[in-house]
C-alpha cells in the first residue's frame, strides 16, 4: 500500500505548492477587497521570468520569476484601482498579453533549442528523521524549499493579518473602504499593495511551476491556474489555514490521476485531467454569496 | 460597462455620426500594425519582411481575401457577437472557447449520425445541434451564477478547460475515425458541409450566417421588448429590478444561454465548413479572441462584423507571417491584448473627465 500512497502524497504535495503560493496571494489581494483575474497572466510570466533567470543559477530565478509577477499585477493596478477599469475587462486583457508576451518571448530567445530546452529542478531537501516516516514522510520533509516556503506562509499570514497594525488596516480596506478613509488609511495605496503582494506571489508560483516541477517552460502553461488559485480562496474561505487545505485539496485532485494509473483503473485519463477544474466549479458553488463579498468595493 | 452605443462625439462633431465606427476601426487597424511592428523589432525580427508577410497573408490578393481573412473571420463573428450580447446583459462570458468547443462536437456528432439518413437537412440538422450544445454548456455557468452567485468569468474559464479535456476524450473514444490511429472524427460526407459561397475560395455559407446573426441581434436589441430589457438589465440591474418590470436574473439568464447557442454555433460553422472533422486543435482561441473583438466593437452588433473582420485579417497575416518570416503567430495575443487595454483607458478617461465635469 505505501508504494501507491506515498507517491500519490508527494505528487499531492507538489502539484498543491504553486497554488498554495498563488492563493495566498490572491488572499492578500481579496482581503483587501479586489479579485485579481489578472492572477493567471502574473503566474504564466513568472514561469517565464524564471526559465529566463535560472540560467543565472535557481535562486536568480526565483527572484526574476517574482519580479515579472510584480510587473504585470502594477499594470493590474494601474488600470483597476488608479483608473478604476473594469477589473474583469482589464484583467482578461492582461491574461492575453502575458500568454502572447511570453510565448513570443519563448520562441524568440529559445526558438532553436525548442520544447527540448530544459532545465534542472531544484532538489528535495529532506529533513532527517522525519522524512522517514512512513506515507507521509517523503510527501511532507523531503520537498524542495519552495514548498517549506509555501506552508510557512500559512502561519505568517494569519499572524500578519489578525496580529499586526498593517493587517488590521488592509481588512478595515477591503471590509469598509469609507470607514478605513475616515480613519486615515489610505485605502487606494493599501489596495495597490496588495495587489503587487498578490502578483508577486504570483510570479513565485509560476517560478516554482517551473523550476520545482516541470523543469522547462510551454506556451500557456500556466492552464488555468490562476483562476483555480481564486476558487481555493473562496473554498479556504479567505482564511489562511483554509486556503492551505483547499490547495492540497486541489492538489490531491490532480495527482489522482498518478494514483489511478498505479492501480490500474482503465478511465479515460481526460477525466482526470479535468477533475481539477470540475472541482472549481463546486468550490465556487459552495463558496456562496462570493459575488456579494468580493466585490462589493470594486463595483 | 458604460453605455457602450453612445458615441460622446457625436453631437458636436463635424464628422457624420455613421462615419465614427468606421474611423474607429481604421485607427484600430493603425494602432494594431504599429504596436505589431514595434514588438518585432524589439523581438529582433525582420519587421519590414513580417509585415509584407501579413499584407500578404490578408488582403494582399484575392485568395487571399476569400480563403484565408473571411475564413478566418467567420467564428471571429460569431463568437464576437456571443461575446458582446452576454456583456450587454452584465454577463462576463469568457467561456466562447468552451461553448464553441460543445458545439463543434455536437455539430459532428448529429452531421455524422445523420447525413444518410437527412441528407442535406444534415447541414441544418448540425447547426441546430451546435447552437444547442452551446447554449447548454453556456447553461451551466448560468445557473451556477444564478443558484449560487457564482462569479461567470471563472466558471467559464473552467468550462473551457473541461470542454478541451472533454474533446480530447471525444475524438479518442466514441467519435474517433474507424481506422483509430488519429485523435480525431471521421470527415464529414459531402451532403453534411456547408456549401462554399465562391468557386474559387474556401469561404463558406458560414460567413453568411455569422453576418445575419449580427444584423438579426442588431434588431433584436434596438426594436424589441426583449433588446431593451437585456440592455435595461445590463446597464443597471439594480434600477431595472427597481423599475419592476424586468426580472434581471431571468433576462441574464436568457441572454448567457443566448450567448452560448451563438458561440456553439461559430463550433458548428467551423466544423461544417473549414476542418470537416473535430480535433482537439479545431480552435486557436478563436474564443478568446472574440473578447477582443467584442470589446474593440464596443459590444454594438454591427460593429463586430467589422472588428471580426479586422481581427480575422490579422490572424490570416499572422499564420502567413510565421510561415513566411519565422514570427510566431502567438504575437497577435498582445496586439488584441494591447488594443483592449487602450480601448479600456481611453474609456475610463472619458468616464473620469465626465465624473469631474459633474463635481462628483
Amino acid at each position: 500500500m505505501s508504494e501507491v500512497v506515498a507517491p500519490f502524497l508527494e505528487a499531492t504535495v507538489r502539484t498543491a505548492t504553486p497554488l498554495a503560493i498563488a492563493a495566498m496571494g490572491e488572499l492578500v489581494t481579496e482581503r483587501a477587497g479586489i479579485i485579481n483575474i489578472g492572477l493567471e497572466g502574473a503566474i504564466l510570466a513568472g514561469a517565464f521570468g524564471a526559465l529566463a533567470g535560472a540560467s543565472q543559477g535557481t535562486a536568480v530565478g526565483y527572484l526574476a520569476g517574482a519580479g515579472a509577477g510584480l510587473l504585470v499585477a502594477a499594470l493590474f493596478a494601474l488600470f483597476t484601482v488608479r483608473w478604476r477599469a473594469d477589473p474583469i475587462v482589464v484583467g482578461t486583457a492582461i491574461t492575453l498579453l502575458s500568454l502572447g508576451a511570453t510565448g513570443t518571448a519563448y520562441r524568440a530567445f529559445y526558438g532553436a533549442e525548442g520544447a527540448s530546452l530544459s532545465i534542472p529542478t531544484s532538489p528535495a531537501v529532506a529533513v532527517p528523521v522525519l522524512s522517514d516516516l512512513p506515507y507521509v514522510g517523503r510527501a511532507l520533509f523531503a520537498a524542495p524549499l519552495v514548498t517549506y516556503f509555501a506552508w510557512a506562509l500559512v502561519p505568517l499570514l494569519w499572524w500578519w493579518l489578525s496580529r499586526t497594525h498593517a493587517g488590521l488596516a488592509l481588512r478595515a480596506v477591503g471590509e469598509r473602504p469609507e470607514a478605513a478613509e475616515a480613519a486615515g488609511i489610505r485605502a487606494g495605496w493599501i489596495q495597490a499593495l496588495a495587489v503587487l503582494t498578490g502578483g508577486t506571489l504570483g510570479g513565485l508560483a509560476g517560478a516554482s511551476l517551473v523550476l520545482a516541477q516541470v523543469g522547462t517552460f510551454a506556451e500557456g502553461m500556466s492552464a488555468g491556474r490562476g483562476f483555480i488559485a481564486i476558487a481555493v480562496v473562496v473554498l479556504g474561505r479567505w482564511h489562511p489555514g483554509g486556503v492551505g487545505l483547499a490547495a492540497l485539496l486541489f492538489g490531491a485532485a490532480s495527482a489522482l490521476q498518478y494514483l489511478f494509473q498505479a492501480m490500474g483503473w482503465a478511465l479515460p485519463y481526460q477525466l482526470f485531467l479535468a477533475l481539477p477544474y470540475g472541482m472549481t466549479l463546486v468550490a465556487l458553488a459552495m463558496g456562496g454569496g462570493y459575488r456579494r463579498r468580493a466585490s462589493g468595493f470594486q463595483r | 460597462m458604460s453605455d457602450p452605443a453612445t458615441p460622446a462625439l457625436a453631437a458636436t462633431s463635424p464628422i457624420p455620426r455613421y462615419a465614427t465606427p468606421v474611423l474607429r476601426v481604421v485607427l484600430v487597424a493603425a494602432v494594431a500594425v504599429g504596436a505589431l511592428a514595434a514588438l518585432l523589432a524589439a523581438a529582433g525580427y525582420d519587421a519590414a519582411l513580417a509585415l509584407g508577410a501579413l499584407w500578404e497573408g490578408s488582403v494582399g490578393s484575392w485568395y487571399a481575401i476569400g480563403s484565408a481573412t473571411l475564413v478566418r473571420a467567420t467564428p471571429l463573428v460569431l463568437a464576437g457577437l456571443a461575446v458582446s450580447i452576454a456583456f450587454r446583459a452584465g454577463v462576463f462570458n469568457i467561456g466562447a472557447e468552451g461553448q464553441l468547443l460543445a458545439g463543434a462536437s455536437a455539430a459532428t456528432a448529429v452531421a455524422l449520425g445523420s447525413a444518410g439518413v437527412l441528407g442535406r437537412a444534415s447541414v441544418l440538422a448540425a447547426l441546430v445541434a451546435g447552437a444547442l450544445a452551446g447554449g447548454a454548456w453556456a447553461g451551466i455557468a448560468a445557473w451556477l451564477r444564478r443558484r449560487f452567485r457564482v462569479l461567470e468569468v471563472i466558471s467559464t474559464i473552467m468550462l473551457n478547460f473541461i470542454a478541451l479535456h472533454a474533446v480530447g476524450w471525444l475524438v479518442r473514444g466514441p467519435l474517433q475515425e474507424p481506422t483509430r490511429i488519429y485523435p480525431q472524427s471521421s470527415s464529414l460526407p459531402d451532403v453534411a458541409r456547408l456549401p462554399r459561397l465562391l468557386p474559387d475560395a474556401r469561404v463558406h455559407w458560414g460567413l453568411v450566417l455569422a453576418v445575419a446573426a449580427c444584423v438579426g441581434a442588431w434588431w433584436v436589441l434596438r426594436h424589441t421588448a426583449a433588446g431593451f430589457r437585456l440592455r435595461a438589465a445590463g446597464a443597471n440591474p439594480s434600477a431595472a429590478r427597481v423599475a419592476g418590470l424586468i426580472d434581471v436574473d431571468r433576462v441574464t439568464s436568457m441572454a448567457f444561454l443566448a450567448s452560448g447557442a451563438l458561440a456553439g454555433l461559430a463550433g458548428a460553422s467551423e466544423v461544417g465548413g473549414v476542418t470537416y472533422a473535430l480535433y482537439e486543435s479545431l480552435s486557436p482561441g478563436y474564443g478568446y479572441t472574440a473578447i477582443a473583438v467584442a470589446l474593440l466593437a464596443r459590444l454594438h452588433p454591427l460593429g463586430v462584423v467589422a472588428t471580426g473582420l479586422l481581427f480575422g485579417a490579422l490572424e490570416a497575416g499572422a499564420t502567413a507571417m510565421q510561415r513566411d518570416a519565422g514570427v510566431p503567430s502567438v504575437v497577435v495575443a498582445v496586439v488584441e491584448a494591447a488594443l483592449i487595454l487602450v480601448v479600456v483607458a481611453l474609456e475610463s478617461a472619458r468616464w473620469r473627465a465626465r465624473a469631474a465635469e459633474a463635481g462628483t
